[in-house]
């Protein structure tokens, strides 16, 4: 009897290393390599979530997959998801300095400061960071002006909604988020000015029992089109199609799950510009190109733009946004321009004038017509 | 206003479902003398267990009978290690915690953009018509229905049938089971394995019922959260349901006042179900004594 119990403990621990490992395995199985032979460039990529989440993390991985892609077997690609923005993504980035990574690509904003612990040390090896405002002699950060799509979807979304009530779920009230906020209100306002966004921090990137709460509670509130500014996109988006509310999605094309009330959403396409840096770095021509020190593209640089229209925009509404995207993308027009109140009544921007990206990425106020607190 | 109401009662329940299963399983677990902080463990696996079955089956009956069997089976784990092994019970239920993410974690990877779907609201027919409380108790999904269920079959079972006596009684005094020829550690295998299971069927609801979506680490603490709960709901599954609806009333109060355009920092108000669940145990244990299970007090000791 004894010698069972033994034998089951033996047998319950083997179980649980063998889980253990399975877990482990998670890691090693989406480092995905290329056997090393000749002269290959190692590139590095570590995104915070998963690569399909319909989000943030699917774009980066698509531009990952242009540069593979671009390059063939020149290239020797590492890829690590889910890295939490600790010390731990400097772990991630030093073992694939180890494995000859010489370029890298920590594609989360909180990955910048794990990144600058590791850069400092390793003044060969080139970083290029996402979403940042700080530089280093060799760390790169780039971005794009995802407010402008954000602006035509608003658009998009005035002509839809028949309550006059937008709702948009966000995470936390940082400026990318109030921008996106800020110009998502202003687009819709073109349409009709007495639209109004009512908006939800969740307090979390993706938690999705949180986003169903607020999305849940918009609707019930009123509102006939939801945006949102959250990592994972699927469980809005499904929700709002389940319930007859038109969806504005972001980071990536979802359009698939909500085939009735998708309207369109304001999307990543790195892949030109992971292959440009790529380019530049591999002939030794990144210092002093466009990329070594803070860049930020836009449509015009095909860095952000709209996803397809769904069927619930008619052809004149796509028309004239198509139109408006034209100039934007001519630099005639700007999301942010002339005239623009915040909530409290006070002057953003001046007639005749219009906000610079640096004031967009540090806006800290809702323009009029948001009702939402920010602090 | 009305509507503010009914809105706040409806997302209240929501938000407090998969947290009232996990309070329920904690509670019959804790019951018998054994405190297992792996509920979240439990849940988490019930999640993506009912998630992957919906997901290839189809069936959500078979869904959530799976999600039992995944959190019942961790539970079993912290079981055999407790009772058996004599490990240190808040060490085991931690480490089954951390165990219980990863693997569903690792299971999950490929369910990340699968769509489901799912269990949908049934609306009871005259019930659910009621003014202000009909939306929010009589149109839920069946997993909530079930929920409403469980409160009385639980007190039932524990304070009137002969098992939940010794359930109990293994939770006060084993030495008094043993003299009336019971075997303490069997009920106490029985409580924590059906916690487990129970546990899990809060999971199975985050996924497949409230969001239908799958995502790493979905349950987000709501485990941990119940586990505290249950002192709030004095170890008794017929005040379980106060202590579940408070944070889920909190929860909801957060996401209603932001929506209002209150003006209160989103911040303070993300904090709000934690402050006032914090305040609830807070004024609960201030007011009376505690009805802890007499066997809880040698956990930290052992």
């Amino acid at each position: 009897m004894k010698i069972m119990k033994k034998l089951l403990a033996l047998g319950l621990c083997v179980s649980m290393m063998t889980a253990m490992v399975a877990c482990g395995g998670s890691d090693s199985a989406s480092t995905e390599s290329t056997s090393a032979a000749g002269e290959k460039t190692t590139i590095g990529f570590i995104y915070v979530g998963a690569s399909d989440d319909y989000g943030y993390n699917q774009a980066a991985y698509k531009g990952m997959e242009a540069v593979k892609a671009h390059f063939g077997d020149k290239v020797e690609i590492l890829n690590q998801e889910k890295v939490p923005e600790t010390s731990e993504a400097s772990d991630v980035l030093e073992q694939m300095i180890q494995s000859g990574a010489t370029i890298l690509f920590p594609t989360s904003f909180g990955h910048l400061t794990p990144a600058e612990d590791v850069a400092k040390n390793y003044p060969n090896v080139i970083f290029e960071h996402q979403g940042g405002m700080e530089t280093m002699p060799n760390l790169g950060t780039y971005f794009g002006t995802i407010w402008d799509p954000y602006y035509l979807a608003g658009i998009a979304a005035g002509h839809a909604t028949k309550s006059n009530k937008l709702g948009f779920v966000a995470a936390f009230p940082i400026s990318q988020s109030l921008a996106n906020v800020n110009a998502y209100t202003l687009g819709a306002q073109s349409v009709n000015p007495d639209i109004t966004t009512t908006v939800i921090f969740t307090g979390d990137w993706s938690d999705p029992a949180k986003q169903t709460e607020a999305a849940n509670t918009l609707i019930a509130d009123g509102c006939d089109v939801l945006a949102q500014h959250q990592d994972a996109t699927k469980t809005i988006v499904e929700l709002c199609e389940a319930n007859n509310v038109y969806t504005v999605g972001y980071h990536a094309d979802a359009s698939e799950l909500a085939p009735n009330m998708w309207l369109t959403a304001a999307v990543w396409d790195w892949s030109g510009l992971f292959v440009d840096i790529c380019q530049a770095i591999m002939d030794g021509k990144w210092q002093g190109s466009q990329y070594d020190a803070i860049y930020r593209g836009g449509m015009a640089e095909g860095i952000v733009d709209l996803a397809p229209f769904g069927k619930a925009v008619p052809q004149e509404v796509q028309d004239e946004i198509l139109a408006l995207k034209a100039e934007m993308i001519a630099g005639t027009r700007h999301t942010f321009e002339n005239e623009i109140k915040d909530q409290n009544g006070n002057v953003v921007c001046e007639n005749g004038s219009f906000l610079s990206e640096e004031q967009v990425e540090s806006m800290n106020y809702f323009v009029e017509g948001v009702i939402g607190t920010i602090e | 206003m009305i509507s503010l109401i009914t809105n706040f009662l409806t997302n209240a329940i929501q938000s407090g479902t998969s947290v009232l299963y996990g309070i329920y399983g904690e509670t019959i677990t804790e019951r018998s003398g054994i405190v297992n902080l792996g509920t979240e463990g439990s849940m988490i696996l019930g999640a993506i267990a009912a998630y992957i079955v919906a997901a290839d089956s189809g069936s959500m009956g078979l869904a959530i009978i799976c999600a039992m069997l995944a959190g019942g089976a961790l539970a079993l784990i912290h079981a055999y290690l407790c009772i058996n092994r004599k490990a240190n019970q808040l060490a085991s239920g931690l480490t089954l915690m951390f165990l219980g993410l990863g693997i569903a974690a690792f299971y999950g990877r490929e369910y990340v953009s699968v769509s489901i779907t799912g269990l949908n609201k049934i609306a009871i027919p005259l019930l659910s018509k009621i003014p202000v409380i009909g939306e929010a108790f009589f149109n839920q999904d069946i997993l909530t229905y079930l929920s409403f269920v469980l409160c009385p079959v639980l007190w039932w079972f524990l304070y009137k049938t002969r098992k939940g006596l010794f359930l109990r009684a293994a939770g006060e005094d084993k030495e008094v089971v043993y003299a009336y020829g019971k075997n303490p550690q069997s009920l106490r295998y029985l409580a924590t394995v059906l916690g487990g299971m129970i546990s899990a069927i809060g999971g199975a609801q985050l996924s497949i019922a409230y969001t239908k979506t799958w995502s790493e680490g979905m349950t987000n603490g709501r485990g941990i959260i119940a586990v505290s709960l249950v002192v709030l709901a004095k170890y008794n599954p017929s005040k379980a349901m106060i202590g579940a609806y408070v944070y889920g009333g909190a929860q909801a109060l957060n996401v209603i006042l932001q929506s209002q355009g209150v003006e209160i920092s989103p911040f303070l108000l993300m904090m709000l179900p934690y402050v006032i669940t914090l305040v609830a145990l807070f004024v609960s244990s201030v007011r009376k004594g505690t009805n802890a299970p007499n066997e809880l007090k040698n956990i930290i000791g052992g």
